[in-house]
């Protein structure tokens, strides 16, 4: 009865054998280590944050009037309301450092490069995507950081000649950041952004399904067709779209193997998770921070206006430039580097571990310059601060530059045709 | 399709002006999405100008008011901060206030209609915080310079004509808003003079 049900749907609607296609009968090399958790933590997380966010517009008034007072009333009056704010809120931190680890091993294993640049470049849109979302998101509270804050990002725009200003008048709808600019922050929170987030989500998916995922060692699981003896191949079943044209080696398929792995990254991801969000939901004041504990008041700037911590790279390197048009253009073009990394690297070796030292200690100054300019951004500028982000923002384009002139004559170490481990 | 019973040439004009029709529709249709962000009509009019008597500050003093949800310094600047506005030139990123931030009537030493009357947004040229008024007390950020305004957020240095210092983040002095008196005593923030 039921398999006649089951048949009966396949024949209208192959469901079967697309799961098979992506989880079952998908072949990921057998030598994935922890680096690899992290793109099915940001999926839980990217779930966390649907679920609760439209739990949290249930009782979120999206008014200039309404906004802060209808948080504390999430906060106070509503059962279990906030356990979902927190969930939200959390979230919010825990998706980005999610997203910067599994950038991280992206780099590291040379994830971007040869065939997988589009599947990069639907990535970084996830992350571009990501970070208006969570700016926007930052506003709906209403609080004065909230406030603050989206002057600050919002005047960025007033730095293009000649259209700056006519161009944030429009982005606000008002002379001033009101009621009007919240208004549309929260559509484009709750219904656009998120639905162009799932779909790049989705490509992002299925582009890594197509070129297959890549793996520690960098090396191809997918021979050319009868280049391998039967003995030697995987003794899985893969789907025939990755067995027609290839012989797999050194997989496992996704599903039980992967599932079963990234089942345990998830428990204790969710165990950190709830860490934070039962005992310290405010992240030290880094993931809410203490103004945002009064309404949003236009005449009253607070001390010392802080992006969100995951924001703190790109803040900082806004502010170091003394010239504001020149600040924004570095800092969008902090972001336009990453997109560019699959051509600014020209080399064939993917993983680090067969890669040049340079490469090593490159990547390292990277990420060291990367965590530096981030706790600058939550600092305020002193000259030292100021001296400090300027260094730091030299390494962060450096490493852009130092790839480009090593990665052509660069001196590897022998990729093993099999993978190890 | 080479040998199909078609008309290619026809059929890269029905194409192609197919597409540009549709293009214009999907301009035409773009306007309303695009238009509906400006500014609506409520907040045009919450955007209307704003009356000050001017009489009852005290000299030196700062009186803050709203207009447009900004804040508006109006300072009645003393004989000794009038003639202290051309001492620190040197120090000026724009002494001359050639970017125009503010209106042509403005464009002068003292940067407002009446030497006794600064008028300026309260609002940071760099990223929109707001300036603090120093009295007195200036020349701990400026040498030599008794007054000003100091911007808490990244270090910002404006004199008392809203004149931006150099070496600050800041890049233009502070704007002076549309303003005018239409009586000795009353100041009308938001409209030139002869428009109101």
């Amino acid at each position: 009865m039921f398999s006649n049900l089951m048949a009966w749907i396949e024949q209208r609607l192959p469901l079967m054998d697309a799961m098979n296609k992506h989880a079952a009968q998908y072949p990921a090399p057998k030598n994935f280590n922890f680096w690899y958790v992290f793109g099915i933590l940001a999926s839980v997380v990217l779930v966390n944050q649907l679920l609760t966010g439209i739990w949290l517009t249930m009782n979120y008034e999206p008014s200039g009037e309404g906004a802060f007072a209808s948080v504390e009333y999430i906060m106070r009056d509503v059962d279990y309301g906030w356990l979902l704010r927190y969930m939200h809120s959390t979230g919010a931190s825990a998706f980005f450092i999610v997203v910067y680890l599994h950038m991280f091993r992206g780099m590291m294993y040379g994830s971007y490069q040869k065939p997988r640049e589009l599947l990069w470049l639907f990535g970084m849109l996830i992350f571009l995507v990501l970070m208006a979302e969570a700016f926007m998101g930052y506003l709906l509270p209403w609080g004065n950081m909230s406030y603050w804050g989206a002057q600050v990002i919002i005047s960025i725009f007033g730095a293009i000649p000649i259209i700056g200003d006519d161009l944030t008048l429009w982005i606000r709808g008002d002379y001033v950041i009101s009621g009007a600019t919240l208004n549309r922050f929260f559509a484009l929170h709750v219904i656009a952004l998120p639905l162009v987030l799932v779909v790049l989500v989705f490509l992002h998916i299925l582009a890594l399904h197509e070129v297959g995922s890549n793996n520690p060692d960098g090396t191809d699981i997918k021979k050319p067709k009868g280049s391998v003896a039967p003995e030697e191949q995987s003794k899985f079943t893969f789907h025939e779209q990755y067995t027609k044209k290839y012989d797999i080696v050194d997989a496992i398929p996704f599903h039980p193997y992967y599932t079963v792995k990234d089942l345990v990254a998830v428990v204790i991801f969710l165990i950190l998770f709830c860490a934070v969000m039962f005992f310290a939901p405010e992240g030290g004041g880094y993931f809410i921070e203490a103004p945002n504990f009064e309404p949003a008041n236009g005449l009253k700037t607070p001390e010392h206006i802080a992006p969100v911590w995951y924001f703190g790279p790109f803040y900082t390197i806004l502010r170091i430039v003394p010239d504001k048009l020149l600040g924004a253009i570095a800092m969008f073009g902090a972001i336009v580097a990453l997109f560019m990394l699959p051509w600014c690297d020209r080399g064939v070796v993917k993983s680090l571990r067969y890669r040049c030292t340079a490469h090593t200690v490159n990547l390292i100054q990277f990420a060291i310059c990367f965590i530096i300019l981030g706790i600058l951004g939550t600092l305020p500028a002193t000259p030292l601060n100021n001296m400090i982000g300027t260094i730091a923002t030299f390494g962060y384009f450096g490493f852009f530059v130092a790839i480009w002139i090593y990665s052509k004559n660069e001196k590897t170490k022998p990729v093993p045709e099999r993978v190890t481990g | 399709m080479s040998n199909a019973p078609v008309n290619n040439g026809r059929r890269r004009f029905l194409t192609a002006a197919t597409s540009v029709v549709g293009g214009v529709g999907v301009v035409g249709v773009a306007v309303p999405f695009i238009g509906s962000w400006n500014p609506s009509a409520r907040a045009k009019a919450a955007g209307a100008p704003v009356e000050i008597n001017v009489s009852k500050i005290e000299p030196g003093q700062l009186i803050r008011a709203e207009w447009r949800g900004k804040p508006v310094y109006v300072v009645r600047r003393t004989e000794e901060i009038i003639a202290g506005l051309s001492t620190h030139d040197g120090q000026l990123k724009d002494p001359q206030s050639e970017v125009p931030q503010q209106p042509d009537y403005a464009k002068n030493e003292y940067r407002s209609i009446k030497p006794e009357f600064l008028v300026a947004l309260g609002v940071c040229t760099h990223l929109g915080c707001a300036p603090t008024h120093h009295k007195g007390d200036f020349d701990q950020h400026v040498d030599g310079v008794k007054d000003g305004f100091f911007c808490p957020c990244h270090g910002s240095k404006f004199d008392m004509a809203g004149r931006v210092f150099q070496s600050v983040p800041a890049p233009t002095n502070l704007m002076i808003p549309e303003h005018s008196f239409p009586t000795e005593d009353t100041l009308l923030i938001g409209v030139a003079g002869g428009e109101a």
